[in-house]
């Protein structure tokens, strides 16, 4: 079971009332008309399967029914933070593969010394 | 004031009205406990119940000047007046829960729209949607504890707090009003499920309803 913060009610809350809806940060093209097939293919149909972080939309909908985001791992399904909508991201893929490396630096470095 | 069409629910002429709960009782009955009892259950039928939304600045102004009664603006806080009688929940960031004595929910509807005048704002009366059922005693807790998703330790949620929370697989709305009085507000359809379900969990502390 996850217990996921609800960045609205301000604590954490059981899995059971929220709903999981789909990738987030899509945006919409501001002039459909003037958008390739492809490009409106891309934003009705196409979706993000990465493999680790991965930012989603959540509904707390036994709640404040409030949508929000949710950064989570999905190899690990680790819930590694949750925000507003409209706000950016703290911890992305680039974030988390940087933060890696430097521990792996810092590790050899280790070994040296 | 604000064009919105608005109405009384409430009728003068003679409907028979009936709580959510009147099926219920008939169909289930209203338990009595022979001896003393750990747990009362008691519906606060035919409550009048408003669902303000709009900007928290906006509605707190209206709020205090109609009824008195400053809107919680922290999540998942509950404030009464001094009677306990009429009382405003948090229920998300736009949204509140009014409750007031039968009857009065129109005049202050009402006077609410007066006072809003051309904001940005939305009012609806649900009390035909709605009851509130109010548990107490020692056990009301330990009832909780097996329905609700949510932690109920009083740690966790004090005097004057209330949440929107999954019970038994339905919605329901649970507050503390006082340190040992719970209150449970819940969908008109569910209300038979909701009942027959706090009657089998109730029995082992010998529930007993005070109609």
């Amino acid at each position: 079971m996850f217990y996921i913060y609800c960045p609205y009610c301000g604590e954490h809350r059981e899995e059971e009332e929220f709903h999981p809806k789909g990738q987030a940060h899509l945006e919409r093209p501001k002039e459909p008309e003037a958008c390739s097939d492809e490009e409106w293919g891309d934003y009705l149909f196409f979706r993000d399967n990465p493999r680790g972080v991965h930012h989603e939309m959540w509904v707390h909908a036994v709640g404040c029914r409030k949508f929000f985001n949710v950064t989570r791992h999905t190899v690990s399904y680790e819930i590694l933070e949750t925000y507003k909508m409209g706000e950016q991201p703290s911890i992305t893929a680039d974030s988390q593969s940087q933060a890696r490396e430097g521990a792996a630096v810092s590790q050899q470095e280790g070994v040296r010394a | 004031m604000s064009n919105a069409a608005t109405f009384d629910t409430r009728t003068e002429t003679a409907i028979p009205v009936e709580s959510p709960l009147a099926y219920s009782y008939r169909r289930s009955g209203a338990p009595q406990a022979g001896g003393p009892s750990r747990l009362q259950l008691r519906e606060r039928a035919m409550l009048g119940h408003l669902i303000l939304r709009g900007g928290a600045i906006v509605l707190d102004e209206a709020v205090r000047d109609v009824l008195g009664l400053n809107l919680p603006g922290q999540p998942q806080t509950l404030v009464q007046d001094a009677s306990g009688e009429r009382s405003i929940q948090w229920l998300s960031p736009d949204e509140w829960l009014v409750i007031v004595p039968g009857g009065e929910e129109f005049p202050l509807e009402t006077k609410l729209r007066e006072q809003l005048g051309s904001a940005h704002f939305a009012i609806s009366d649900v009390s035909g949607g709605q009851t509130l059922i109010e548990l107490s005693g020692e056990a009301a807790r330990e009832l909780l504890m097996k329905t609700v998703v949510y932690d109920v330790h009083p740690s966790h949620f004090p005097v004057g707090k209330g949440v929107t929370t999954v019970f038994a697989k339905a919605t329901t709305i649970l507050r503390r009003p006082s340190e040992d009085r719970w209150e449970l507000v819940i969908r008109r359809s569910f209300a038979d499920y909701c009942y027959r379900w706090l009657l089998d969990a109730g029995a082992e502390f010998g529930i007993n309803v005070q109609q």
